[in-house]
């Protein structure tokens, strides 16, 4: 069958099944714009900036498990990708992103809305393309898919020349692909497996570090029940929160700088940590030399760059985490009594009652904390929460009641402000039954806030809350702990949008919110409404998120008490 | 630590950049970096002197197998390591005991010209660098220095 480039890649899309694609057209990027208009297979939602279609495309990546897919023009609509380019590579997302480019003959001359693209975009994805003749792009779109979703999964970057676009070729698109460079390892060494569970049958005090890598793998199912066979108490990390599910006895909460003294002490005090798709983020591990100090270490994960990057590991598996913990599971059923470390449950359920996660309310003013804890109320099961950056998302993190993966979905490598909002639009094309919150702050919501445009016109209905403080709080709270309350450029009370109008305007629906009662009707109208929303909530503007380790400081040595 | 590395990856459009740029973003050292086609293949081979402590090293090779491209990183074993420098020396200075030196570092003359003659030679590097030091008593214009092959055997 003989096409040119852009209906190539439409048809490419249709056998990708792909159901939505996110984007932005432009000069470069007309010819396949046209083929979008000329078909049905898919549908385009049309984002007010390129970085909200990257991001949306990843929401939609991280609800669903599939593949998210954008288009940008070049020049200016790339260089506005990178961003989300960015957070989806450092979150390990599945995603293909296909940009405008000049024509070939115009590369290198400095043409209107040309940029080095994939120069730009090579340290920020898995792998990427320059398409310099039609007969390559069917293999070309086909392995971006895989690569997108095999091995450690990311994002893919094909920058497509418009002359490429409007070239004719046969379009033959492979049934499989073999890479002979790119074979991912998914099946674990038999040996290391059996050596790890030895390890385990021998530790006394070990701990289940449960990464991202969980989700990615769709291991949680497989992570619970090897929990719970050997009754070895786990934490999760911040791009975990849901795989263990809230209300299972085993989980001690989220470790790392804003997480549970029960979680961090079990860290300082484990002597064997079994790391399943976790990366030893700096966030999690906090001073190094003092992270894990008694613990010998475990370390499943299918990128074997990740393992003994950060810390030497003891047992290191390299493999798919679903098979790797299904191969464990029956080994793990012989050998281990989960009674056997009840005296270490014991003292952790100790550490949980001496401090535990939680917040002064007060009747007279909104805490953060009590927002999320109320929309786990009233909402639950039938929410997937995205989030931005800052207090809100850890407070999201420790509050919300997850009880699956991909309900909690967060920017957490780069820590991408304007995330929350765009890849709220994403999870909802992709989980049409849920309700898609997206729980942001007055800060991070101005990031991308055009795209009340966006969902609007679609019909996307996405549910903003504002925990509005009127600070950049988590700068704030930095520079009242570690600056002396020098507030420098982090007050933004004196400036701020009127939210409820800003929505009105859009088309939304706006509501604000200044008392607890307030808030529960502002959510149940907004959930009836059907239509993009913003609830703007005055909260404590002063509320702290803790306990906090201090960046660089050791797990064990926590904030717990609010600094006044 | 120096140490070699050969790395066999597929000869396509940017992949030198994918690898030097794996380096800068991370931080590590490039000593040298050779590059050419393997005759008869689409692949290409690089040879990389690169210095670092051994969990460096170990990095430096998971990162270059996660690279798309890159099909083999050679990393350990005896390298057969040489390098190249040509030297450009006037042709009124004094060659007494040149051609004894040449001898030793597996030198010829290359070119010779009106005014000078070019004097190649190829051998590892610290011999290299004696070579360079040695030389310099013929007063030397231009000197210009490759970075290392290497043949695992």
């Amino acid at each position: 069958m003989d096409l040119n480039g852009s209906q190539m890649v439409v048809e490419a899309l249709r056998k990708e099944n792909v159901s939505v694609v996110f984007g932005y057209p432009g000069g470069a990027i007309m010819n396949v714009y046209d083929e979008v208009y000329k078909q049905d297979y898919f549908e385009h939602i049309l984002t007010r900036h390129e970085q909200a279609a990257i991001h949306a495309a990843d929401g939609y990546a991280r609800a669903s498990g599939d593949v998210g897919v954008a288009f940008v023009t070049s020049g200016p609509g790339f260089t506005n990708a990178v961003t989300g380019l960015a957070t989806a590579y450092i979150d390990s997302i599945p995603m293909v992103v296909i940009s405008g480019q000049v024509p070939i003959s115009m590369i290198g001359t400095d043409a209107f809305q040309e940029i080095d693209a994939v120069g730009i975009s090579r340290p920020c994805v898995k792998h990427n393309y320059l398409v310099k003749h039609v007969k390559d792009l069917p293999r070309i779109l086909k392995e971006a898919f895989y690569i997108a979703r095999s091995g450690r999964p990311g994002p893919v970057h094909i920058d497509l020349p418009k002359d490429v676009t409007a070239q004719v070729g046969k379009f033959e698109y492979p049934d499989t692909i073999s890479i002979r460079t790119y074979k991912p390892t998914y099946k674990g060494n038999a040996r290391q497996i059996k050596k790890a569970i030895d390890a385990i049958e021998k530790s006394k005090r070990p701990v289940l570090y449960i990464g991202g890598g969980a989700v990615n793998a769709n291991a949680a199912a497989e992570v619970r029940e090897f929990a719970e066979i050997t009754g070895v108490p786990a934490v999760e990390t911040l791009m975990a929160r849901g795989v263990m599910g809230d209300d299972n006895p085993l989980l001690l909460g989220m470790l790392g700088m804003h997480g549970s003294y029960c979680a961090n002490m079990s860290m300082s005090e484990a002597d064997l940590m079994i790391a399943f798709g976790a990366r030893f983020d700096d966030r999690v591990t906090g001073k190094l030399s003092e992270f894990g100090k008694h613990a010998k270490i475990i370390h499943v994960d299918i990128d074997p760059s990740s393992i003994g990057k950060i810390v030497k590991i003891d047992y290191p598996i390299v493999g798919d985490l679903k098979n790797i913990v299904s191969e464990m599971i029956p080994l793990a059923k012989e050998k281990i009594n989960p009674t056997q470390y009840e005296s270490w449950r014991k003292l952790l359920k100790r550490y949980d009652e001496i401090h535990p996660l939680g917040y002064k309310d007060t009747p007279t003013v909104i805490k953060p904390q009590w927002v999320i804890q109320r929309i786990g109320e009233l909402l639950g099961e039938k929410a997937i929460i995205t989030t931005d950056v800052g207090q809100h998302q850890m407070w999201a993190a420790q509050f919300y009641p997850f009880d699956r993966p991909r309900q909690f979905i967060t920017s957490g490598g780069l820590g991408t402000m304007g995330f929350g909002f765009p890849a709220a639009i994403g999870v909802k094309k992709a989980i049409q039954d849920k309700i898609s919150i997206n729980i942001t702050g007055d800060g991070s919501i101005l990031m991308n806030i055009q795209e009340l445009m966006t969902a609007y016109e679609s019909k996307v209905p996405v549910i903003n809350i504002i925990l509005n403080n009127g600070y950049l709080g988590m700068v704030r709270q930095w520079q009242t702990f570690f600056y002396d309350k020098r507030y420098s450029s982090t007050d933004l009370s004196g400036a701020q949008p009127d939210f409820v109008k800003l929505a009105e305007s859009f088309g939304g629906r706006g509501f604000r919110v200044e008392t607890k009662a307030a808030f529960d009707e502002a959510l149940d109208e907004a959930v009836k409404s059907n239509s993009v929303c913003m609830i703007d909530v005055n909260v404590d503007r002063l509320e702290d998120v803790l306990p906090m380790v201090p960046a660089g400081g050791s797990l064990y040595n926590m904030i717990l008490e609010h600094k006044d | 630590m120096r140490r070699v590395l050969s790395v066999i990856v597929t000869n396509e459009h940017g992949v030198l950049s994918r690898i030097s740029g794996l380096f800068a973003g991370r931080g590590y050292n490039i000593d040298s970096l050779t590059v050419a086609p393997i005759p008869e293949t689409d692949f290409s081979r690089l040879t990389i002197v690169t210095s670092g402590n051994e969990n460096v090293l170990e990095q430096i090779v998971k990162q270059l197998h996660k690279l798309i491209p890159t099909y083999k990183v050679i990393e350990s074993g005896e390298f057969v390591e040489k390098e190249m420098a040509l030297v450009k020396i006037p042709l009124n200075e004094d060659f007494n005991g040149l051609d004894a030196m040449l001898k030793a570092y597996n030198g010829v003359i290359a070119n010779s010209g009106t005014n000078f003659i070019v004097v190649m030679v190829a051998d590892n590097a610290n011999r290299i660098d004696d070579f360079l030091k040695a030389i310099k008593k013929y007063n030397p214009t231009d000197m210009v220095r490759s970075g290392s092959v290497a043949m695992d055997v």
